[in-house]
């Protein structure tokens, strides 16, 4: 009984401070250096916009935005971990579409969809075809004309299976009526790797890999409602008559048990450093391409998602 | 225009930077699971503030210093330190058990350095032209090299090669657990949701290499290491003429080194062990490899360290990293708003030439700075008392192999994994083939997945698998490699009839 009471008593103790602490923290937050945890290794495309961001937040708030990395399983291994973190805004995690989407529905991975408490949605790298500069693919009618006299010869490299790539070139097939044979790479470096190789005759690739590899490649088209501003000379594919606009959609998330006045406050610093000129500059000539997706629209941004995803998912035979 | 950028190598600054890194990655390489992808990501951040030049020296020079320091660890304790040491187990253990440990070091950082000029010679000179290489190795070229890698095993377990296949069979069906990385299947998980990230590589060799390592210094009352009676140094007086006399062996594993880190999907663990084959392959009589031959030493250390410079050169030269290290220092060049690409040494060569210097410089302070702190872990690993030296190491282990990815399930994963591998050797199943198994198991399955893929789609599977040149070379060498043992044997037996 004694120790009963004992529990209550520090539970209600425990409830008033972290009350007054909530209310405290957002006005001071932060206050300490924040573990930002990309559940990926380094040097990928979530590792590179984290670092970028990483300066801003030191510029902004004063403290170090404190990068690690928890890979495994395509990401499952740290959003599967994400809830059992700390809820005190200092642990915020990177998220990616539309592997939340993707990876509880066709398997139990350790989440759901609805565990990941999405607080912003900051930017995407938009699909694209990719071909050499010296292949005969000159535009995009180019390669379904080839692809339709000779159903399932072109071979079309992209980052691993259920990803945006694999869910892009589903989608297209399926729109321009065409049949290509994808062939899944370890992340997007061995995908353009088999390009540049000539292994394969095009690549379901992002803006990103036209914005690294310069010259040297030719994009048929960009998968965004407008041009990219890098790239003012490739159209998009809805120009060119097939609604298909999206990309790997990047994110940040907090532990679920993150009080409603921190959740928005991250939304507040995201944003800001979205709206940073500089960094606005530095994504764009990455290749990346800027969305603002803050905390009160999420919900309603990842229902869109989902629809498309799962539609695009069952249709490849991934999810039942 | 060349000692202009030589100059600015050389300033205080870059020099102290490359002295200091060095230092640094040394210390960081010879701790198992602090590897030298993870020593230059948790640098990055400091770099920021610095000019591009010297940013990326202080990182080439972490990155260059950790990859040596994983011989220690290799030698010492029998654990590679980081994943590209693992070649140097086979011979470097050995060496130590037999108290040369202090030799053993000394012509490890020899080899290191050598090869790291190597690398780094390459890079300044021949980068547009290789890194042509790096596109010419398509999924099939890595299914093979995967499978030559494989049949190093043959070698391995000269006259248990039953048990040496049985291990290798169990590392490649460890290397399926988890979330398959281009197919994205879940496989032997067991319905465990800890097994989806499935088997961390350098988790699974330290539990494979360094746990049955602590168990036998428990269970047994020697010594860990046999100390010599009289202190001899560096014993450079020795390890000079091995070098000069493996002088071959050196550029052959250099040059292995250089080409393989030009590959973006192989590595420095793959470089290693691909020059260790080779080393071994044409091995003069009487050397006897595994079993204490310091060209073993010399041909993994070489060979690892010219993948530094070798990496680089598709990381600048066409925006892919050669190495997981080398995607690091990738971010980095973006952060710091350095366009990468074939251009990028006319117009930035200031940078690029500047960085490749300073990686020279800093692989030359390692013959130093590596030969000091050589000695010094050497000194701490032979003359602290067992009831020291284990917890420190178990600690050490432990340490590793949760800071890999910050999992407290890859430590169970290690532990476990110890425990197996410890029994598994009471039954003559050795760590090694194990460890091949679980490396190039994927290299082998994503390059066949692949391969098939193509061409099926092209109609022309055959053509696929038998026909590209490069991918013929490299069945040559596989089959040459497989039976030039069984071939050996049968001319010495042929050669002396009445020897028994």
């Amino acid at each position: 009984m004694k120790t009963r009471h004992r529990l209550i008593a520090a539970g209600i103790a425990l409830a008033f401070t972290a009350g007054a602490a909530g209310s405290v923290q957002a006005q001071d937050f932060p206050n300490k250096s924040v573990d930002y945890v990309i559940p990926f290794g380094p040097g990928g495309e979530s590792d590179i916009s984290a670092r970028l961001q990483q300066p801003h937040f030191k510029e902004m708030y004063g403290e170090d935005l404190v990068i690690s990395y928890k890979p495994g399983g395509g990401g499952a291994v740290g959003w599967s971990q994400l809830n059992s973190s700390d809820g005190d805004g200092y642990t915020i995690m990177g998220i990616n579409l539309p592997h939340i989407v993707i990876q509880p529905a066709t398997k139990d991975v350790g989440y759901t969809t609805d565990d990941v408490t999405g607080i912003y949605w900051f930017h995407y790298t938009p699909d694209a075809i990719v071909v050499p500069a010296d292949s005969d693919f000159q535009s995009l009618q180019d390669l379904i004309d080839y692809a339709k006299e000779n159903p399932g010869k072109v071979t079309m490299s992209g980052s691993g299976k259920g990803t945006a790539n694999h869910l892009a070139s589903i989608r297209f097939d399926e729109m321009a009526d065409i049949n290509t044979t994808y062939v899944p790479f370890k992340g997007t470096g061995a995908a353009v790797t088999a390009l540049l190789g000539n292994q394969v005759m095009a690549e379901w690739g992002y803006t990103t890999v036209g914005a690294q590899q310069g010259d040297k490649v030719r994009m048929l088209a960009v998968a965004m409602e407008e041009r990219h501003p890098s790239f003012p000379d490739v159209p998009t594919f809805k120009e060119l008559g097939f609604d298909l606009v999206g990309g790997a959609y990047r994110g940040v998330a907090v532990p679920k048990d993150t009080p409603e006045e921190l959740r928005q406050k991250w939304s507040d610093i995201i944003g800001s450093i979205n709206s940073d000129e500089k960094f606005k500059q530095q994504m764009l000539d990455g290749g990346f391409a800027l969305i603002d997706v803050p905390y009160d629209e999420v919900p309603a941004f990842m229902e869109k998602r989902k629809a498309e995803y799962l539609k695009a998912a069952k249709s490849a035979g991934i999810v039942d | 225009m060349l000692g202009e950028h030589l100059a600015q190598a050389l300033t205080p600054l870059n020099v102290l930077l490359a002295l200091g890194g060095v230092a640094a990655g040394t210390i960081i390489g010879s701790i198992p699971g602090l590897t030298a992808t993870m020593a230059v990501a948790v640098l990055v951040p400091l770099t920021f503030t610095m000019d591009p030049a010297s940013a990326l020296i202080l990182l080439g020079a972490i990155y260059t210093g950790a990859i040596y320091g994983g011989a220690y660890s290799a030698i010492l304790l029998n654990t590679p330190g980081t994943p590209s040491a693992i070649g140097t187990t086979f011979d470097g253990y050995p060496m130590a058990k037999c108290g040369d440990g202090n030799l053993a070091v000394t012509v490890a950082c020899l080899g290191s350095v050598v090869g790291g000029l190597v690398g780094a010679f390459f890079l300044l000179t021949l980068s547009p032209p290789l890194s042509e290489v790096a596109l010419a190795f398509g999924p099939v070229e890595y299914f093979w090299l995967a499978i030559f890698g494989l049949s190093l095993i043959a070698a391995l377990s000269e006259g248990a090669l039953a048990k040496g296949l049985m291990g290798a069979s169990l590392g490649l069906l460890l290397s399926c657990v988890g979330v398959a990385e281009i197919s994205a299947d879940v496989r032997l998980t067991f319905g465990s949701q800890t097994m989806i990230g499935g088997i961390e590589v350098v988790s699974a060799l330290i539990g494979l290499y360094c746990i049955p390592v602590l168990i036998d210094l428990v269970a047994t009352p020697d010594r860990h290491l046999k100390v010599e009676s009289e202190q001899r140094g560096f014993r450079l007086s020795e390890a000079i003429p091995i070098m000069w006399r493996e002088k071959i062996n050196v550029v052959r594993s250099s040059v292995i080194g250089t080409v393989v880190g030009i590959l973006p999907g192989a590595g420095g663990s793959v470089a290693g062990l691909v020059a260790y084959a080779e080393a071994r392959r044409a091995a003069r009589q009487g050397q006897k490899y595994g079993t204490g031959e310091p060209g073993g030493v010399i041909a993994t250390e070489s060979a690892n360290n010219a993948t530094v410079g070798g990496g680089l050169i598709p990381t600048l030269v066409l925006g892919i990293p050669g190495t997981p290290p080398d995607a690091i220092i990738l971010g980095a060049l973006l952060v710091q708003g350095v366009r990468t690409g074939p251009q990028l040494f006319e117009s930035q060569g200031s940078i690029v030439y500047t960085f490749i210097y300073g990686l020279f410089l800093a692989t030359l302070l390692m013959l130093p700075v590596g030969l000091l702190v050589g000695r010094y872990a050497y000194k701490t690993v032979v003359t602290l008392p067992k009831a020291l030296l284990v917890p420190s190491v178990a600690f050490m282990t432990i340490i590793g192999s949760y800071a890999i990815r910050n999992s407290v399930s890859d430590v169970i994963i290690m532990i476990s994994l110890g425990a197996v591998g410890w029994v598994l050797a009471r039954f003559g199943i050795a760590a090694s083939p194990i460890v091949l198994g679980i490396i190039l198991g994927p290299i082998a399955e994503q390059g066949f997945v692949q391969a098939w893929t193509i061409g099926s789609a092209t109609g022309d599977l055959a053509g696929m698998f038998f026909g590209r040149p490069i991918s013929l070379a490299i069945i040559l060498f596989t089959l040459f490699t497989l039976f030039l043992p069984l071939l050996q044997a049968r001319i010495r037996a042929r050669r002396m009839p009445n020897a028994e």
